[in-house]
This record gives structure tokens, sequence and C-alpha cells, in this order.
């Protein structure tokens, strides 16, 4: 099984928020910044890839229920954000690799045999 | 037309906002009631107005009005310029009247905005 | 499919957080990335409607559900609710007092205004008991945001 915290490890990510959730397995990703477009695209364990850090990355997240949110290029991550994330257990990472690095890795990580 | 021109032109007074100053407004929409103003929808739109309490600004805010130029020498209070500071809006108080404001930015090429009828 | 709800309560004659309500749905609505002209007509609708609450009700809330295709918002408030909803929907028609119109409100325009900034709308009103609003607004297909600030 793939989960989260198998991914936070071989992909070296920082966890920023969420501790409680890294047991969460994922089955796919999903990369998109604008929340609008991602809430009718994302799809239950996702992990979603974005650079946006507003509140509401963390509503639409739990709404979806992703397994994790990662951000890319390590963008600054506003701090309400990081507290509402806490409160809904969603994993909140961050990395300095772009969206498409991420997403690369994270595919070879789960076709792993 | 900046705001920078628009201060210039009506010799006016910037109160909140200073940092915005280089900003584009490409239309203006002048009167006294909020619910008039509200009927306006333009992009980069000016509001030149004798009202000055809070929801003037509410009502720049809700119509993504970046500059606000109080008429006839009228002083906004500190709540007022507060919520423009904190919504990024600009406030400039000038002397000349709504009639005279309007009629110089109208003459230097800044044209009415546009209200949707019903 | 994903829905984002907030919900605001609106305080009679409170004058001084008057637009808090909209301004909070304008700014989430923005951080949601949608269109720009579409959250200034919905930010006008829910403005209008606020000012309404506080203005004529004895208090009420605002609701908003925000899901991929469209928001939808309804106000409910309690009071005295509308005699004549036709009346009440003529554009220069008011009940306000002049200590209102002072604010630079009361102008008769506010559900003429509303109804105009949106897709659906219904309006519902036992006299003497409530007023409620259901405003829809559609956005997708108007995703693509240009320029910005």
């Amino acid at each position: 099984m793939r989960t989260v915290k198998g991914l936070i490890s071989r992909l070296d990510l920082e966890l920023v928020a969420g501790e409680k959730a890294i047991g969460n397995d994922i089955k796919s990703v999903y990369i998109g910044d604008l929340l609008s477009w991602v809430m009718s695209h994302v799809k239950q364990k996702d992990v979603w890839i974005t650079i946006q850090t507003n509140i509401n990355v963390v509503a639409v997240a739990a709404l979806g229920e992703v397994s994790c949110v990662i951000i890319a290029e390590g963008a600054e991550i506003e701090e309400i954000t990081i507290k509402k994330a806490e409160q809904e257990d969603i994993p909140l990472l961050r990395s300095n690799l772009s969206a498409y690095d991420l997403a690369v890795e994270i595919n070879k990580y789960l076709e792993l045999k | 037309m900046t705001l920078e021109e628009v201060r210039h032109l009506l010799d006016a007074e910037v109160l909140s906002g200073h940092e915005y100053m280089k900003k584009e407004v490409s239309k203006a929409f002048s009167c006294d009631l909020m619910s008039d103003a509200l009927t306006s929808v333009e992009d980069r739109t000016l509001l030149l107005t004798g009202l000055v309490n809070p929801h003037t600004v509410r009502t720049a805010e809700m119509l993504d009005i970046s500059g606000v130029v109080f008429v006839r020498g009228k002083v906004p209070d500190e709540d007022t310029i507060k919520l423009a500071k904190e919504n990024g809006i600009v406030i400039m108080i000038t002397k000349y009247t709504l009639y005279v404001s309007s009629g110089i930015l109208y003459s230097n090429g800044l044209e009415g905005a546009s209200i949707l009828h019903n | 499919m994903i829905t984002i709800k907030l919900k605001y309560q609106v305080e009679k004659d409170d004058f001084m957080k008057a637009g808090q309500a909209s301004s909070n749905l304008k700014k989430v609505l923005k951080q949601l990335g949608i269109n720009s002209k579409i959250v200034r007509k919905i930010a006008i609708a829910t403005y209008e409607a606020e000012m309404n609450i506080i203005i004529h009700s004895e208090g009420g809330s605002i609701d908003a559900s925000i899901d991929p295709e469209k928001v939808k918002i309804i106000v409910r408030d309690r009071g005295p609710g509308i005699k004549d909803i036709e009346l009440a929907m003529k554009a220069g028609y008011s009940t306000a007092s002049q200590k209102v119109r002072e604010l630079g409100f009361g102008a008769g325009m506010g559900l003429p205004n509303i109804k105009r900034c949106c897709d659906e709308f219904a309006i519902r009103s036992s006299f003497g008991e409530y007023t409620e609003l259901s405003i829809t607004i559609y956005h997708s297909g108007n995703n693509t945001e240009e320029g910005g600030e």
C-alpha cells in the first residue's frame, strides 16, 4: 500500500501540518491551482499538488477527501492555512521541486513493485 | 488616467493607498447614493462622492473600485480610512464640488462609467 | 461533488459591521479563482441583501454554497416581511428611513439590483414573519481569469 508517510520519506518532503493523517493511502495525483476548477476534478485519495497556499486550499482538500496536499516550488504557506490543515487533519507537505517533477517522482513511487 | 493624474488635476490630498497611485482608471462615476453606485459594473472605475462613511469604502470594495475621491473638502473618519487601507483602496479628498471635480476629469478625457439598466 | 458552505449571521441595525459578510464571501470567491466579473456580481448581490437585513429586518443569516458550477446564496431574515413583493421589486420603491438614506442606501434599488446581478432569483415572504431570497449565479465556463489586478 502506498501511503503519505511513504511518500514523505521517499521524496524528502517537508511535513508542515496534519501529521496525524500521514497514514492515508494514495491512489493518484492531481495538479491544479485554480481552486474552483480543482473542486470539480480532484478525486478521493489523490495527492494534490498546487502552488496555492490560501486557507481555501484546505477546505477544497478536506471536501475532496484527498490524501494530502503538496505545495510545490517551496511556496510560502500562510499561517492560517497551516492551522486549518492541522485542525482538519489534512497532511500539508512542501517541496522545492516543481509540480511536474513531483508528479514524475510520485508516479515512480506508485509503480514500485 | 492614473490615480496620480487624478490627484494632480483635482489638487487632492491622499489619505490612504499612497502606494497604488500608479493604478489606472478608465471610467468614473459620481454620486452620493451607494445604491446607485452599485448599479455600475465596469472595470477600473473611479468613484467620486460626497458621502463620507465606511459604507462608501465597502461599496468600492464590492465593485473592485481602486480609487475614491471625497469632494467638497469632506474628511472621512478613522474607521473609513482604516477600512480603505485594509482593502488597498486609494482615498483622496478635494476641495472642489462633485460637479466641478467631475467636469475637470471629464474634460481631461476620463469618461463616465455606464450603468446597467433593467 | 465538492461544495463549500459558508454561513454568516447578520444583526439588525449593525451598521458598523455592515458589509463584513459580503466582504468575506468575496475574498473566498477570489481565492477560489472565480472570474472577477462574476465575483463582483455576487458581491454586489450579497452586499445589497446584507444591507436589506440590517436596514429592514430583525436580523438574519446569509448561507452561501459554492460548487464547481455555481454559487447559491440563501438570505433569510426574521422580521416584518414584505407586504407587496411586486411593489418592492420596483426600482425606486423604498420604505427606508431618513437615517438609512443619509448613509447612502434606501434608494429602492436593492432588490432590482440583486435580480439584475444573478442568473436565478426567487423571493418568498410572509408578511410579519420573514423574507427569504434565493440567489444563484453560475460561474463555470468562466474560470479563466483575465489579467487580475
